[in-house]
């Protein structure tokens, strides 16, 4: 048996490696070290500081031979408490998980027929994929107000097919023809924002599938229907996980979108950190309120993160 | 046939190559015409990869498609399996025409090259794979897998998967999964291909042994002709998508039909000349260092050109000039590559040509041993050659 990988790259760390080898490796750590956990510590000692007039009290205090830390958990205490707070996560998340399955139906078909193009028109739909991108980000999300809103052209196509009044019986919207500041507008912005973040990563995961395995499977008696969610699917689970993740996460935060295309019933967190920031200008609050979103989120993706590298490690 | 080397027994020059033989071959052959391939082609934006071809397979034989890479002989395969349509032509398996029938409904499967075993599947999985897709009950399922694990020695591995494996244990994967389901034919793709030497002239016994044990028809493609002699009962050499020859190995390698096929299968001295004198018994053929006495009856014509092949282990050395005036030349040694078992002789004779020699390294020290430079000569027998005129 081997040592377990984290002790083996341990070992490697410290033994032979050579300096390049060490700050390859270092380099990204640093990066994390700099700008993830140092801002989140940052943001932790916010969170549980007195705020005085305008500066936050000291933690530590030496007085009098007398060291004192003073955590003030009243934030906290305060978030599990007001409902407000625990609406506002439970709309993020899902909304996030709403975007998300939508990127994903609509992504998953877009990357397979893009992996399974013609090799001379694989970089033309790539580039097509990219484009979106050469425009800003909130003028993008700027122009849907005005194609959402009444008499913009996508607004008369959907009321012209009826689709509004599906959406207004799905509940998506409040009544057939008003489509701005509604729940669909909100999801609508969400999936064309980050769709490319789906497709991506899943059209490199599909691009380099073995189309073997598929014949393999035909070979075996499966149709192509069936060898596409008994091959092809699970082959790609990476992908779906790696686009997942790129669109899950910052949909949870996401600030702009919502306040451009979102209503009263879509109040996400983002939201409510921006209110507890400037509208407040409740600082500690502010920064429990962002501590436990990242929480919310960092948990689940390392026990879903040990789960995989347990999965890899039995792969080798 | 009627202008060349008219050739009685055995047929030395040139079997039509595409006429399906009428007699099975094999002793497993019981009922010819299993697998009837019947004047298939495939045509690739012009390019005729597979061009006329028809073949009979018998049930229980282990057919092989020997050629180099391009030959046509893998288009061939995937014609059979299903994934690639021929232009023209039948396939006809069991009495059932597989035209039209896609890959997943035909009632055969494939080995393929380098095995393509589902990466996300153990073993276990991989071998019930078709079988699921049959939507046998689960019991049915388990007891088949188990049986196939039984068959190919991989019991203890069931719960790895593919990449857990060793070259020669997914090999025996692939072959129990593509076994799994009871084929009709079995296609296999370059079996032992992914597989170094030493594995594979063990493996190829291994596999045979399991073959015969299921007793299922097969076709191989190989382009190593030590893999396709040691395994199959009959080979079709293939070249721009047709058919040189099929026959036995033996008879592939002892009378090749013609100067492609002598030369693509093990080495040969080959060796252009006329024919000099015809009798009853023999003909003489001259060429540039030599007279070939040639025993086997054979006729022609005075003065036809042919071609003679030697193959270098019918070629015996000495350093006195043998008594008989044909069939024997004079060389220098240029050189040698001992290979253990036995040693290459490369003579280069008067003309400058170069004969190639092999002898056997029968004793561990020889006191006149032969060495660079020396003058030698070589002398075969009476039956040795082949005579051919393509």
């Amino acid at each position: 048996m081997t040592a377990p990988p984290a002790l083996e790259r341990l070992r490697g760390w410290f033994s032979g490696g050579g300096k390049g080898r060490r700050a390859v490796i270092g380099l990204p750590y640093l990066w994390l070290l700099v700008f993830f956990l140092l801002p989140f510590l940052i943001l932790a000692k916010i969170s549980v500081s007195e705020m005085e007039t305008v500066q936050f009290k000291d933690l530590l205090v030496y007085k009098d031979g007398l060291l004192q830390l003073t955590l003030k958990l009243g934030n906290y205490v305060f978030i599990t408490q007001d409902e407000l707070y625990w609406r506002t996560y439970v709309t993020s998340l899902k909304y996030a998980a709403v975007t998300t399955l939508l990127c994903l139906g609509i992504g998953y078909p877009f990357a397979y027929f893009m992996a399974r193009a013609k090799s001379t028109t694989q970089p033309a739909l790539l580039m097509l994929v990219m484009l979106p991108f050469w425009t800003s980000f909130l003028l993008r999300v700027y122009a849907w107000k005005a194609l959402l809103s009444e008499h913009g052209w996508v607004a008369d196509a959907l009321m012209a097919t009826g689709i509004d009044q599906l959406l207004a019986w799905a509940g998506l919207i409040p009544a057939p023809g008003k489509l701005m500041n509604t729940p669909f507008s909100l999801v609508l912005g969400m999936v064309y924002t980050y769709l490319p973040f789906m497709i991506l990563p899943l059209y490199g995961n599909l691009a380099k599938m073995d189309l073997r395995l598929l014949e393999a499977a035909a070979d075996l008696g499966a149709t192509p229907w069936v060898a596409f969610w008994k091959v092809t699917v699970p082959l790609s689970k990476a992908g779906i996980i790696a686009g997942s993740m790129l669109v899950f996460i910052p949909c949870v935060g996401e600030f702009v979108i919502p306040e451009l295309l979102g209503g009263p019933e879509t109040m996400m967190i983002g939201r409510t950190m921006w209110d507890e920031f400037f509208s407040n200008n409740d600082w500690p609050m502010a920064s429990a309120v962002a501590v436990v979103m990242i929480l919310l989120i960092i948990v689940p993706l390392a026990v879903f993160n040990r789960y995989q590298a347990e999965a890899q490690e039995g792969r080798r | 046939m009627a202008s060349s080397v008219a050739a009685p027994q055995p047929a030395t020059a040139a079997a039509t190559a595409t006429s399906a033989p009428t007699a099975p071959v094999t002793p497993s052959a019981r009922e010819p015409g299993f697998l009837q391939i019947r004047d298939v082609v495939k045509d690739f934006d012009g390019y005729l990869a597979v061009n006329h071809v028809s073949l009979d397979i018998a049930k229980g034989e282990i057919f092989a498609l020997l050629g180099s890479s391009g030959c046509g002989k893998t288009t061939l395969l995937r014609m059979l399996a299903g994934f690639e349509t021929p232009t023209s032509g039948r396939i006809i398996l069991n009495g059932q025409d597989l035209a039209g029938l896609p890959p997943y409904e035909r009632p055969l499967n494939m080995m393929f090259q380098s095995y393509a075993l589902f990466p996300h599947l153990t073993v276990w999985e991989n071998i019930a794979f078709g079988l699921r897709r049959d939507g046998l009950p689960k019991d049915q399922i388990a007891e088949r897998v188990e049986a196939m694990l039984r068959l190919t020695q991989l019991g203890k591995y069931a719960k790895r998967r593919p990449h857990q494996l060793s070259g020669g244990q997914q090999q025996r994967v692939a072959l129990a999964r593509s076994l799994a389901k009871q084929p009709q034919l079995l296609l296999l793709d370059e079996p032992l291909g992914a597989l170094d030497k030493k594995l594979r002239e063990q493996t190829q016994i291994e596999l045979v042994n399991i073959i015969e044990q299921v007793g299922v028809t097969c076709v191989m493609v190989t382009h190593d002709q030590e893999e396709a002699m040691t395994m199959a009962s009959r080979i079709a050499v293939m070249s721009e998508g047709r058919f040189l020859q099929v026959g036995a190995p033996h008879d592939i390698y002892e009378t090749p039909a013609s100067r492609f096929v002598a030369d693509f299968i093990g080495n040969v001295n080959l060796m252009d000349g006329r024919l000099s004198e015809d009798a009853a018994d023999h003909v003489v053929i001259d060429c540039a260092d030599c007279r070939h006495y040639v025993g086997h009856g054979i006729t022609g014509t005075e003065g036809m050109a042919v071609s003679v092949a030697l193959r270098p282990e019918k070629i015996h050395l000495g350093r006195h000039k043998p008594a008989d005036e044909f069939n024997t030349a004079r060389g220098t040694i240029q050189e040698m590559s001992y290979f253990g078992s036995y040693t290459v002789y490369h003579l280069k004779l008067a003309s400058g040509a170069t004969l190639k020699v092999n002898q056997s390294n029968t004793q561990r020290h020889r006191d006149d041993e032969l060495t660079w430079g020396d003058e030698v000569w070589a002398h075969w027998s009476r039956s040795a050659h082949v005579v051919l005129t393509q």
